[in-house]
């Protein structure tokens, strides 16, 4: 039993493997529909069932986000984009291209991870290292941070966030000719 | 061997009495259902009386009488409506993408119902209480937008369309005024002893701690904070004002025009769900959640007793109002029948206040009562501004939400940060700060 939290998890491997099966059916399906507002419905389930990972990992404050920024916020703009395209003109277009020797180079070195991964198991993941109890989660990302002590990303995130000021002022002078 | 299985089962089902926690935290399978059932059953029958009420309240703001014919004063309406829904054809017209047209309102669906589960109806009555609860409840909230927008892309016709697409714009960009005024009502919590949180029963109990209703503190910054949400949650919920997406004079009925019966009812379901939720972020952050009114000015024994009838008073005044209207129906033998269901229907609310006053129910029910008062004072609001405002254009809408709301947000934000700060960061960080700039500045000039 995992001493960090009070009641044990329930159907671990169940909920593991629900969650996984879904991701992996709705990025096939992402990739295999034609049609675009589809796609889009696919790639969402699969994003939710990513946050519900998260939350398996104790971590409900980027489960939370997950939520928020991709299902909620990038996933609408996404689907308010494909539906203003016309769905007829994108069903006749061909929908893979032909590009077998990159295809398979890609796969077989992906295989391959996968494949040392579950020979070498365990020894890869470190067992031991700190792990916040569910209830201090996102205390703990708030205090990596911006705490004045703890708060060593502080950088990194501000970084982040100018590049995205970066996007949006392009974004407003692509859109308006005179500003 | 069966009588020990049964005996385990009980006394599963009996330990969680004595835990004074929501069964969710106390990890309690059978309790946790059972609340889901309830407040599932709750909201639908919120929803059911919100029907009736806002007929009957708007009409009576026209001066009509609103739904009269089906039981007395209308009662019976909701059940005619939803018998009449539920027989209705269900039509999938012939160019729209089956597929999608079917999973839409019950994506909205899910989103309004889910983000009950953390809802705190009192200090141990929720389904369960997340350290993100109240990002829970935003992040699963905005996942309706998206069954609104593919609902209107699904029905392949140009008034959905138009509809979801003001829809998404709509909610994308309240949302952003919304989050904002979360966020300074989270920073207030951030100043009891135990540090901020993000759940919704330590929200609440955050403002017990500090003894003010968030929407008091820092006065004025708290109540801009609440108008700034209640302004954006009505936008959140496509309701009058803000109800473009389904502007009747323009688009028919928006996004849900080609819907009809069963899936038209689930998106009627969806929204009341929906205004209830917000109602009930809205009463959690700053009105103080389940706690009662005056706990400071009228404390002590005699005034909890006191307060604690109200829930008991309320259902006999309701049960007293039906007696009245009884007496007052027309004598004529065809009203026999429907003066007597008011009759027994007042009956019944005041024997449910008779047992709301048993000691025992009283302690435990008055959290949820206060509670429930405060998100229907929201639902009147609602229903109020739908009878008083005239529909706003869209460019207007936006300029509210990005010229006005935004803007306010931000500011209040900074300033609930700066008022906020506690004295040891002012003397460890922000002084050091300024003095370090001053230094630079002499170094420079």
């Amino acid at each position: 039993m995992n001493p960090l939290v009070a009641n044990p998890p329930v159907a671990t491997p169940f909920f593991f493997y629900l969650l996984s099966g879904i991701m992996i059916i709705g990025g096939i399906l992402v990739i295999t529909r034609k049609n675009a507002v589809h796609s889009a419905i696919a790639l969402i389930t699969a994003l939710l069932a990513q946050a519900g990972l998260y939350l398996m990992l104790y971590a409900p404050f980027v489960a939370g986000v997950q939520i928020i920024l991709y299902a909620g916020g990038i996933m609408v703009l996404f689907l308010f984009v494909i539906m203003l395209i016309s769905i007829e003109r994108t069903m006749k277009e061909r929908q893979f291209n032909k590009q077998w020797l990159v295809g398979i180079a890609a796969a077989a070195a992906l295989g391959g991870l996968f494949i040392s991964v579950y020979a070498k198991g365990k020894s890869l993941f470190p067992e031991g290292h700190p792990l916040y109890p569910e209830a201090q989660n996102t205390q703990a990302i708030g205090a990596l941070l911006f705490d004045s002590r703890t708060g060593m990303y502080m950088f990194a995130f501000e970084i982040a966030s100018l590049l995205l000021l970066v996007a949006i002022i392009g974004a407003v002078v692509m859109a308006k000719k005179r500003i | 061997m069966n009588s020990s299985l049964l005996q385990s089962i009980v006394d599963y089902v009996q330990s969680y009495l004595s835990s004074n926690q929501t069964p969710g935290v106390a990890g309690n399978w059978f309790w946790a259902t059972v609340y889901v059932l309830l407040v599932f059953a709750g909201v639908s029958v919120g929803v059911i009386c919100m029907n009736w009420l806002e007929r009957k309240i708007l009409a009576h703001m026209q001066v009509r009488l609103g739904p009269m014919r089906v039981g007395p004063h209308g009662l019976l309406q909701p059940i005619a409506d939803a018998l009449k829904l539920l027989l209705k054809e269900d039509i999938i017209p012939a160019e729209a993408d089956a597929l999608v047209f079917w999973i839409a309102p019950f994506i909205v669906d899910l989103a309004a119902f889910t983000v009950f589960i953390v809802v705190p109806f009192g200090p141990a009555h929720a389904v369960t209480d997340m350290n993100i609860g109240i990002l829970f409840m935003l992040g699963v909230s905005s996942l309706s937008v998206l069954g609104i927008v593919t609902a209107g892309w699904a029905s392949n016709s140009h008034y959905p369309l138009i509809g979801a697409l003001r829809s998404s714009a709509q909610m994308v960009s309240y949302e952003v005024a919304m989050g904002l005024a979360v966020v300074s009502a989270i920073m207030m919590t951030s100043l009891s002893a135990e540090g901020g949180t993000l759940s919704m029963i330590g929200i609440v109990q955050r403002q017990q701690e500090q003894q003010v209703w968030f929407v008091f503190k820092f006065f004025p910054l708290g109540l801009v904070a609440f108008a700034i949400f209640a302004i954006a949650m009505i936008a959140e919920t496509n309701r009058a004002p803000f109800d473009l997406p389904e502007a009747e004079s323009e688009l028919t009925a928006g996004f849900h025009t080609e819907y009809s019966g069963f899936r038209w009812s689930l998106f009627f379901l969806a929204e009341y769900a929906a205004m209830m939720a917000v109602s009930s972020i809205a009463v959690t952050l700053w009105l103080g959640g389940w706690l009662r009114p005056f706990p400071n000015a009228l404390h002590g024994a005699t005034w909890d007793l006191i307060f604690s009838f109200f829930p008991g008073l309320t259902f006999l005044f309701l049960g007293g109002l039906c007696f009245f209207n009884a007496s007052r129906m027309p004598k004529h033998p065809f009203f026999k029948i429907q003066t007597m269901g008011l009759a027994a229907f007042g009956a019944v609310l005041g024997l449910i206040g008779l047992v709301l006053f048993v000691p025992g129910i009283r302690e435990r029910v008055q959290d949820i009562f206060w509670f429930t008062a405060k998100v229907a004072a929201f639902m009147y609001l609602y229903i109020w501004y739908r009878g008083t405002f005239p529909r706003y254009r869209f460019d207007q809408l936006m300029k509210v939400g990005w010229k006005v709301l935004l803007p306010t947000g931000l500011a209040l934000l900074i300033l609930t940060a700066v008022v906020a700060m506690r004295t040891e960061v002012w003397a460890e960080v922000v002084v050091p700060m300024w003095l370090g700039f001053a230094d630079l500045l002499r170094r420079i000039f």
